[in-house]
């Protein structure tokens, strides 16, 4: 089946707001996950640290240079993600629409190419 | 076989035919591809043959062959194989049932909300409508590579995204119904008022609007707001002939001469308006229809039933409230009880960047002789249109205000 990376697009720095915002919204969020283990159709994925957190990796005269930070400075950022093994679409945004509801924050759901992801 | 005949045909048996076929081949790129080989050979034997009895399904029968015949020479893998095997499997022609289904799954495949707008209604006219890319691009007065991309990268998405091919099962049609419908109320709007360009309608589009709308009631008999839409394009569509003025200006209701309506498309609306209000299932659609009704239904301006049309609008404003309908109930509300109410049923109504608000409030103020004001509004209102039908409009309307203004001063 068409697999679907769903994207918790997040505002800011990475800052995680304050406790009693943050707890409601991680436990909304993990049974949204176990409903997709329990439906068989979560594939992989997981919260992200900050992008303060990242290295980026760039090509450059054939060596690799190192940066320290994402890709690209941006007001949004990948939060987290999940990988989901659905029929269709609208499967894809069912659960999309429950990740909206769980996280407050807005998903991309984007499908993979087909084969791409199993080796 | 006139040219004209053929391209009827052809418009009315695309859409059926794209429809089947991407059932079978499972993707709009094939499907459309074997249509339009099958049309090239009706070109090449209908001219001697004659036109089948059946042109529609002789299109679906002879792309489907077509597709078989290029499954099979392309076949390199087995599956391919299958899948040639499983067309050519012996099957009785479509039937009109099926037929039917295969179009309602194409509609909302194309009404997909996870397309942009102007993707679904490009995609519709296409696939359902029939049209060609060149007479979409027309209507919508861009160029035709720019409506072939939005086409190419909409049916890319419904490919790639795996956007199902399938009717939304009872639970999900509340939720989805709307969206095609707008769809289609979207192409009647914009032939009706056209937003850019000199006319005033463009009257392909109306039309075209109109025959989606059938079809809409044709595979959706049973929900009132498909006919509701139809009977409120139809009712807005009589007055067509007495809308534009021979110098091509726009006449408003209360001025149209009543006699240059459409009888007949009247006749069908407010009986279509009859059938579904007996659903009692009202909609927006139904309400603004049964408005259009009222006004359809007086013989002169001043023999509308305004205080009808005031509580259909009260009705639609708990339906579909929105700054348009508090607009156009003032108006009612200000034949009904005179223009110092429907000033004051103005009050709050907020509609920023179009120039229907202060082109009302102009016509009120002029009507209660506040003309310094009247004229305000008539340029604010000057300053929001972009059409030149409705430009001219105004511009006559202040042009007199300001005339009778100045002989009065002096």
């Amino acid at each position: 089946m068409p697999h679907y990376l769903l994207t918790v697009v997040q505002p800011g720095d990475g800052t995680p707001p304050p406790p009693e915002v943050l707890e409601p919204i991680m436990r909304d969020t993990d049974a949204v996950h176990r409903a997709m283990v329990d439906a068989g159709c979560w594939v992989f994925g997981g919260g992200l640290h900050p992008p303060a957190a990242a290295t980026t990796l760039r090509p450059k005269d054939g060596e690799v240079l190192l940066v320290d930070g994402p890709f690209a400075e941006a007001k949004e950022h990948v939060g987290g993600f999940s990988v989901i093994d659905v029929p269709d679409l609208d499967a894809a945004l069912d659960w999309g629409r429950r990740l909206v509801a769980a996280t407050t924050l807005p998903i991309e759901v984007r499908p993979f190419h087909d084969g791409s992801g199993t080796p | 076989m006139t040219p004209e005949l053929v391209e009827a045909v052809f418009r009315e048996a695309y859409g059926r035919a794209v429809a089947v076929l991407t059932r079978l081949l499972g993707d709009i790129g094939s499907a459309e591809e074997a249509v339009q080989d099958a049309f090239v050979v009706a070109l090449q034997r209908w001219p001697a043959d004659g036109v089948p009895p059946a042109p529609a399904g002789w299109i679906v029968t002879t792309a489907r062959n077509r597709a078989i015949d290029l499954m099979r020479r392309e076949a390199t893998r087995d599956d391919r194989h299958r899948q040639a095997a499983r067309l050519a499997e012996p099957d009785p022609p479509p039937e009109e049932g099926a037929v039917r289904d295969d179009r309602l799954r194409m509609l909302f495949t194309c009404c997909h909300p996870a397309l942009a707008l102007p993707a679904r209604v490009a995609l519709t006219l296409r696939l359902v409508g029939g049209l060609t890319t060149a007479e979409i691009a027309h209507a919508f007065g861009v160029p035709e590579a720019t409506m072939a991309q939005r086409l190419v990268r909409a049916k890319g998405k419904i490919r790639d995204a795996r956007i199902p091919y399938r009717v939304p099962t009872e639970a999900d049609l509340p939720d989805r119904l709307p969206g095609v419908l707008a769809v289609v109320s979207l192409v009647f709007t914009e032939g009706h008022t056209a937003s850019s360009g000199s006319g005033l309608v463009r009257p392909d589009l109306c039309a075209e609007a109109i025959r989606l709308g059938r079809q809409l009631v044709e595979l959706m008999p049973d929900e009132p707001e498909a006919l509701g839409l139809l009977a409120l394009m139809l009712l807005t569509e009589a007055r067509r002939p007495a809308r534009v003025s021979a110098t091509g200006d726009l006449v408003p209701l209360t001025e149209q001469d009543r006699s240059r309506w459409d009888a007949a498309l009247i006749a069908e609306g407010q009986d279509l308006v009859r059938r579904c209000l007996r659903r009692n299932a009202p909609g927006a659609y139904q309400v603004q229809a049964a408005i259009q009704a009222v006004h359809d239904d007086a013989a002169t301006a001043a023999d509308t039933d305004w205080r009808q049309v005031v509580v259909l609008y009260d009705h639609l404003l708990t339906l579909a409230p929105s700054p348009v309908v508090a607009l156009n109930r003032a108006v009612a509300v200000a034949e009904v009880d005179g223009p110092a109410a429907g000033l004051a049923a103005l009050e709050g109504v907020e509609l920023p960047r179009s120039h229907l608000l202060p082109a009302v409030r102009a016509d009120l103020l002029r009507r209660l002789g506040r003309t310094g004001e009247a004229l305000d509004a008539y340029a604010a209102a000057l300053d929001l249109t972009g059409n030149a039908s409705e430009r001219a409009f105004l511009e006559r309307r202040r042009d007199e205000l300001s005339a009778a203004h100045r002989s009065a001063q002096a």
